[in-house]
């Protein structure tokens, strides 16, 4: 077993030597060593993190026809350590009334959020934080988490437009967890299993062939539980100024800003994980663990980049709209989807692969096509009721 | 001590500790967060119990929902979020001997039980959990009826939040 093959167990070995070398019990240099390992995953994340913000304005500066950071460094690469130093020589303000320890705590707690996800990432086929048969359930908790440092937030700062926005932006994550949660059971039942690296293990074919419509509602879920456009509702700026995060300044606002970039990057992982196969691309991860690493990496950036695209183009939906939209579209939709799901699975598990495959992508277009043509019909009634029956007739007169 | 017994018990002090606050401090949205610091304590205490998805469930119910919809309710009905009055009243004997007679007896009855002395065995290699928690829930000689009598609950709750909340004078009110 070289390093190339298995680097982290090479290391933890190397490491293991050393430490009882000195004369440390077995049991502290695990603990030393599992510590060691989290600093060394959460550095490379802020590491990441520091080029997410390049990246992220890069991409918002040609979707909207502009060059972007290109001052410093090649390519302007320098910008967000430059932006990092400014933050951190800020002066960091606290508002009169504020509630001290809620109000420093909260961009603690978003930071948090987002890094204990990676605990059950499966970032290749032997490197992972831990393989608990719970991963699904943990990412849902992680988020309460997130929700809770944003109502905490937005209570603290003891200004009206940060509570409004706190308010609005947790009914948005409250609200849409529920659609996300249950698009993340579809590879559950897929897979048999709610941990992580099983659910990629079993992926011979990419859940997103048995179940695109799962991929997308959980991509939109996804985004409205980062609370990026189209759903941004905590940030509306001409109505709320900048939400629940308007008070904070420095590095506190750096932390709620870097917290949701590496979110929408983390999700973005997610996604591939559950539907497009992880680290999975026709074998390749085998080869090395650098290389499923590698392939990681680019679909979770493609995830990424999607979520961008999204976020840069749409514009901002009314929050009533929002809501209604997940509790009288998305919601009841996710639900006939696990059942269909669950149903299709069972008939059809025992019939040969491209029966099962396509029994499942079938199904899953009829749902897409029933689910839209009651919304249209639906849309076609509140229309009529504002404008009154489509003029039918007038065809008639020419 | 073991490790395991030095972390029960720091987690066990944190967690009365928070509860204590939920009921001694007067800001009210503190109070509320010094229970999601107590919820998450049993949600430790869960984990340490190797019972890892009712750990993560009590995180996902208890601090996502329940504690949220708690400051929810405090920010919206309250004016000022502190307590004014007086902490206790008059029937605080009755609950103070109510709690020390439950603790007593508890105390008691578990005295005698000699499961205290022994360890865990742990789970035999391929043992998994939660599919035997999945299996037990759905199994007709199981769970299957306290389940399905839960489920039947939680729909009549949503009946009634819709039913309450719907204002039937305002037509459809998504206006």
């Amino acid at each position: 077993m070289s390093f190339w093959n298995d680097p982290l167990k090479v290391a933890a070995d190397w490491l293991m030597g050393i430490f009882t070398g000195w004369g440390m019990p077995e049991l502290a240099a695990n603990i030393l060593i599992g510590f060691l390992g989290v600093l060394i995953l959460i550095s490379i994340l802020m590491v990441l993190d520091i080029f997410l913000v390049w990246v992220e304005r890069k991409v918002v500066s040609r979707f909207q026809d502009r060059i972007g950071p290109n001052r410093v460094g090649p390519f302007g690469l320098i910008q967000p350590f430059a932006d990092i130093i400014k933050l951190l020589i800020k002066e960091d303000t606290t508002p009169g009334g504020a509630d001290r320890v809620v109000y420093n705590l909260a961009p603690m707690l978003s930071m948090m959020s987002v890094l204990i996800l990676w605990a059950v990432v499966p970032i290749a086929p032997t490197i992972l934080g831990v393989d608990i048969n719970i991963g699904v359930l943990y990412i849902v908790a992680a988020g309460a988490i997130g929700t809770l440092s944003i109502i905490m937030a937005g209570w603290s700062s003891n200004n009206k437009f940060a509570t409004i926005g706190a308010f609005r932006q947790v009914a948005v994550m409250i609200s849409f967890e529920i659609p996300m949660l249950a698009m993340m059971l579809i590879p559950t039942i897929l897979a048999g299993s709610m941990g992580t690296s099983q659910i990629i293990e079993q992926q011979s074919v990419w859940y997103f062939f048995l179940s695109p419509l799962g991929a997308l509602v959980f991509l939109i879920a996804a985004i409205a539980e980062l609370g990026r456009a189209p759903f941004d509702m905590a940030e509306g700026e001409s109505e709320l100024v900048s939400g629940y995060n308007i008070e904070y300044s420095g590095m506190k606002f750096g932390m709620f800003y870097a917290g949701e970039l590496l979110h929408a990057f983390t999700f973005g992982g997610f996604w591939s994980i559950m539907f497009f196969g992880g680290y999975r691309f026709f074998g390749l991860e085998q080869v090395s663990p650098f290389l499923a690493i590698a392939i990681l990496v680019f679909k979770a950036f493609l995830g990424y980049w999607l979520i961008m695209w999204v976020r840069y183009t749409l514009l901002r939906i009314r929050i009533d709209h929002m809501l209604a939209f997940n509790w009288k579209f998305l919601t009841p939709l996710a639900f006939t989807l696990i059942i269909v799901t669950a149903f299709m699975n069972a008939l059809l598990s025992g019939t040969s692969t491209w029966l099962y495959i396509s029994g499942m992508f079938l199904s899953n277009v009829l749902i897409a096509w029933i689910a839209l043509e009651i919304a249209r019909s639906y849309s076609r009634k509140e229309r009529e009721k504002i404008q009154g029956p489509k003029p039918v007739v007038e065809a008639a007169h020419h | 001590m073991t490790p395991d017994q030095i972390v029960f018990l720091i987690v066990a002090l944190v967690t009365l500790g928070a509860g204590f606050m939920v009921v001694t401090t007067r800001n009210l949205v503190h109070a509320a967060l010094w229970l999601v610091a107590t919820l998450f304590g049993v949600a430790i205490t869960y984990a340490l119990l190797n019972a890892s998805f009712l750990a993560v469930v009590q995180v996902v119910v208890y601090i996502g929902a329940i504690a949220i919809l708690f400051i929810f309710a405090v920010m919206l009905t309250r004016k000022d979020m502190r307590d004014q009055g007086a902490q206790l009243n008059k029937n605080w004997w009755f609950g103070a001997l109510l709690s020390i007679s439950t603790f007593a007896g508890l105390f008691f009855i578990l005295q005698g039980w000699s499961g205290f002395s022994k360890t865990a065995t742990a789970y035999p290699s391929g043992f998994d959990a939660i599919s035997e928690l999945g299996n037990e829930l759905v199994s007709p000689a199981g769970y299957v009826l306290p389940f399905e009598v839960a489920s039947v609950l939680l729909v009549a709750a949503l009946v009634g939040a819709v039913y309450v909340a719907f204002n039937p004078r305002n037509g459809d009110n998504h206006k």
